[in-house]
């Protein structure tokens, strides 16, 4: 009588709310759910700049925030932080989502400031970008998609809507199911 | 590390029906009945060890998610046959925030009762339970050891409960 594991969907679906790389057009939609302090997702980041390189205009790359908090005492600001440059511009997001992920050993308020501070974004902004409003409600509503779309763990990617269950950390096999599912989508 | 697949297992206790009581320690002086919790949804998890990579995952997902369970008045209890001390050095290093409890002595009697039990590795096998406010089993789910079960599922169970299986009487008490 014990259900089975349904095949686990992204939910809500890509819009243009997400932050995304890559063109829209693109028949492949990679998303990450992702924590900047997690030394895992460090390693995703590395994985994902090879899968684009790969994959080129076939592949737009989006990312959603799932600060697991209580692990990672810094992960929460560093999404906040992420989301406060967003609010600015995509590229301001891009930018910082890529800072992080090269400096996760120096992730404290202090450091996150200083990043921030390299987009335009005063330290006063970021902490009232911590104290609530738009960022910070950004990361909870991303956290609260990701564990009703299956997110187990950090990182957790979904392919075209649908979880990636494979060894991520095989760049050659997941631009196969990349192009795979390119193909499929034509 | 449990990661062996068993072939051996036992039939997970059948949804509509009551679930057994029993009484564990969390930590060395402490102990918590599942009729405590009596009035609220429970979700239980069995799981095969302390430290293993799958559970630390399982568990640090389900620590996280204090408003998810919150706004559905439900209390997560972890249940594997780790002693109290390790118990304790595991939720301290993961920053836990729901009690684990020991089905030590006799071991594994508790995860027997629920068919949440590998007898030939002795360790409890990764299994979910929702219970509604009156402690009848309302959904299952018996994973692959080696497999992290998310928490999708459990969240669709205890969204679809009416206020009455919420105990939403009590909503206002949910810490």
């Amino acid at each position: 009588m014990s259900a089975t594991n349904d095949a686990q969907t992204l939910a809500p679906p890509i819009s243009e709310k997400d932050h995304a790389e890559g063109p829209a057009s693109a028949r492949v939609t990679l998303v990450e759910y992702g924590d900047y302090q997690c030394p895992y997702c460090g390693a995703g980041y590395q994985i994902v700049k090879q899968l684009q390189k790969a994959m080129g205009k076939e592949l737009r790359f989006v990312f959603r925030n799932f600060p697991l908090r209580r692990a990672h005492p810094f992960a929460e600001h560093a999404a906040i932080a992420a989301e406060a440059a967003g609010a600015r511009s995509e590229a301001a997001f891009w930018s910082m989502h890529d800072t992080l992920y090269e400096n996760q050993q120096a992730l404290d308020d202090d450091d996150l400031a200083g990043y921030a501070k390299q987009v335009g974004l005063t330290s006063e902004e970021l902490d009232q970008a911590y104290a609530g409003g738009a960022a910070a409600d950004r990361v909870r509503t991303d956290f609260r998609s990701g564990v009703r779309s299956g997110v187990n763990g950090t990182p957790t990617f979904f392919v075209n809507g649908e979880r990636y269950d494979d060894d991520w950390t095989n760049v050659d096999a997941f631009v196969a199911v990349l192009r795979a599912a390119a193909k499929a989508n034509t | 590390m449990a990661t062996t697949n068993s072939t051996k297992t036992r039939e997970l206790l059948p949804i509509g029906t009551q679930a057994p009581d029993f009484t564990l320690n969390s930590t060395p002086d402490q102990k918590i009945s599942l009729s405590d919790f009596r009035g609220r949804p429970v979700v239980l998890v069995f799981y095969p060890a302390d430290w293993s990579p799958v559970c630390g995952d399982q568990v640090a997902l389900y620590n996280e998610m204090h408003d998810e369970f919150a706004e559905t008045n439900a209390q997560v209890i972890g249940i594997s046959v780790d002693g109290v001390w390790c118990h304790l050095a595991f939720a301290k290093d993961r920053n836990l925030h729901f009690p684990l409890l020991a089905d030590f002595e006799p071991k594994g009697e508790v995860s027997k009762k629920y068919g949440a039990y590998h007898d030939d590795v002795g360790e409890s096998s990764r299994s979910l339970f929702v219970l509604d406010a009156a402690g009848v089993v309302r959904w299952s789910l018996l994973s692959p050891d080696g497999v992290n079960p998310g928490a999708a599922g459990i969240l669709k169970v205890l969204d679809a409960l009416s206020p009455e299986q919420r105990g939403s009487a009590a909503a206002g008490r949910a810490s």
